[in-house]
């Protein structure tokens, strides 16, 4: 396996030589040297399971941030996402996205409210310069400082079921306390000041924390964690089980469900556009491609027939039409079913609608199905 | 990993059990290995001519899609249909779960094959 790509360094979080350690199968991922899974783990299926059932714990720190701060930071984020920030409270958080005039993604991105002036977002890792780039320039005329602090984090997300008790070992803030998409701060394994989001990309109850980015202090919080979280079965997951986690879920992915090609209404983001806060970069676009009517949308499709419907592979119609292509499947490790992520005409988007998947020249049925996949059960 | 001395071996991991002119297909241990969990696998019907370094099929995990190729030529005469309930079992003991058994059109091919120590060699150099 190589360790450079076209001769560019592959980039490492402060984790990197705890996930060799661990014997973590490594894979390029946007740039970033990352664990796609362990082994030692028991591997992808055993990972994805834990998060449902128990906890698990993933590296993100190859996610960036950009930190928006000084008084035009609230106009800035409106100008440039396309959900309400104003409706943010100080320590509530929202997913949104940055689009492009022409209506396209730029990246999708969670805001982070810190304060009233004080504004977080955090950004796919293989679009982290191409991010804080656009950022930078489509808040210029605001007033405020940028800042792209991505590498002061060590971001570790620990999901599933048993997340919280597992956190709250380590912790002086009440996690009961923190609603899904709110963060705190507090200490956190002897850390002050750390933020706890109650935020993930699995589909299940998790929080992503923050804490200084050097090694001795990544390695020391992963291994507490996992300490912590061992009496559940806690173990380390990677970017594999990430992957088959938000498909059950139905989250997007970047250069999959959404893109530069793809807009908000295709993709089915509506209600984290607010079209009616006052303008911003993509709105016209969005209103005229509103006008002009979906040509095709979102759809979750279960494989009928054997086979595994996987990114990029052609959906047709039952004359053999193609009629669209797959942006994300796979075997879904706890559903035990082939599920993917499609876009679709809309007159082939009906529940139960069936549609082929051509796998290596033979035309797979499947049905639409709801989505999401999976969803989690809501507490009592 | 024991590689069993009476297989031979291919370097797209492949592993054929010969007796006279029949012989037993699976893939190597080292290859499950690196598919990580195996969730799929599609095989020939009996009675498909095989032609050595063609593929015969595929093996999936969650993450990736492999091609199998054939160590040799031959007429397909079975096929372990149970792997298609229970992939799962390639990664549990890869060279007890066969794939297919073929009637060899040309046994002297299979001569060209590693070893059981020469592919344990290739596998080492390959990491």
């Amino acid at each position: 396996m190589s360790s450079t790509v076209e001769g560019q360094t592959l980039r490492k979080t402060a984790l990197n030589a705890l996930h060799r350690s661990l014997g973590a199968k490594m894979v390029d991922f946007g740039g970033w040297d990352m664990p796609v899974e362990y082994p030692s783990s028991g591997g992808l299926m055993k990972e994805h399971l834990a998060v449902r059932t128990g906890v698990g714990l993933f590296d993100v720190s190859h996610m960036g941030d950009i930190l928006l701060r000084g008084p035009g930071a609230l106009e800035a984020t409106q100008w440039i996402s396309m959900n309400d920030a104003s409706k943010l409270q100080e320590g509530q958080a929202h997913y949104s996205a940055l689009l492009y005039p022409e209506g396209g993604f730029v990246d999708d991105v969670i805001v982070h409210k810190l304060g009233n002036n004080d504004y977080l977002l955090v950004i796919n890792a293989g679009t982290r310069e191409k991010d804080y780039g656009w950022v930078k320039k489509n808040v210029s005329r605001f007033h405020l400082h940028a800042d792209d602090v991505g590498d002061y984090y060590t971001q570790i997300a620990i999901q599933g079921p048993q997340a919280e008790a597992t956190l709250q070992k380590l912790t002086n803030v009440d996690l009961s306390q923190i609603k899904n998409y709110w963060f705190k701060h507090g200490t956190v394994c002897g850390l002050p000041n750390t933020m706890i989001a109650r935020t993930g990309y699995t589909a299940e109850d998790g929080f992503e924390i923050y804490v200084p980015s050097d090694v001795a202090t990544s390695e020391r919080v992963w291994n507490e964690v996992m300490a912590a979280g061992k009496e559940f079965g806690a173990i380390p997951c990677g970017l594999g089980a990430r992957n088959t986690l938000r498909l059950e879920g139905r989250m997007a992915l970047y250069g999959h469900e959404i893109s530069d090609t793809i807009n908000v209404w295709e993709a089915g983001l509506d209600r984290f556009c607010k079209m009616d806060k006052g303008d911003f970069l993509g709105r016209a676009a969005l209103e005229k491609a509103k006008a002009a009517g979906l040509t095709r949308t979102l759809v979750g499709l279960e494989a009928v027939d054997r086979g595994i419907p996987r990114d990029g592979y052609k959906v047709c119609d039952a004359a053999g039409a193609e009629i669209g292509y797959v942006t994300s499947g796979s075997y879904a490790p706890f559903l035990k079913k082939n599920i993917a992520l499609a876009y679709v005409p809309p007159a082939h988007a009906a529940l139960d609608h069936e549609v082929f998947v051509e796998i290596r020249g033979q035309k797979v049925k499947c049905k639409v199905a709801p989505t999401p996949f999976y969803k989690r059960a809501k507490k009592a | 990993m024991a590689y069993p001395k009476d297989f031979k071996y291919t370097k797209e991991h492949e592993w054929i059990q010969v007796t006279g002119n029949t012989a037993t297909v699976g893939i190597t241990s080292h290859a499950q290995e690196s598919l990580g969990d195996i969730v799929f696998i599609e095989l020939p019907k009996v009675g498909a001519q095989l032609a050595a370094g063609k593929s015969f099929g595929t093996v999936e995990s969650v993450k990736a899609v492999s091609e199998l190729y054939a160590p040799a030529s031959g007429k397909v005469t079975a096929v372990n249909d149970a792997l298609n309930q229970t992939p799962e079992d390639v990664n549990k003991d890869a060279h007890a779960a066969w794939m297919i058994k073929l009637e060899l059109s040309n046994p002297a091919e299979t001569s060209g094959l590693l070893s059981a120590d020469d592919y344990e060699k290739y596998v080492a150099e390959e990491k």
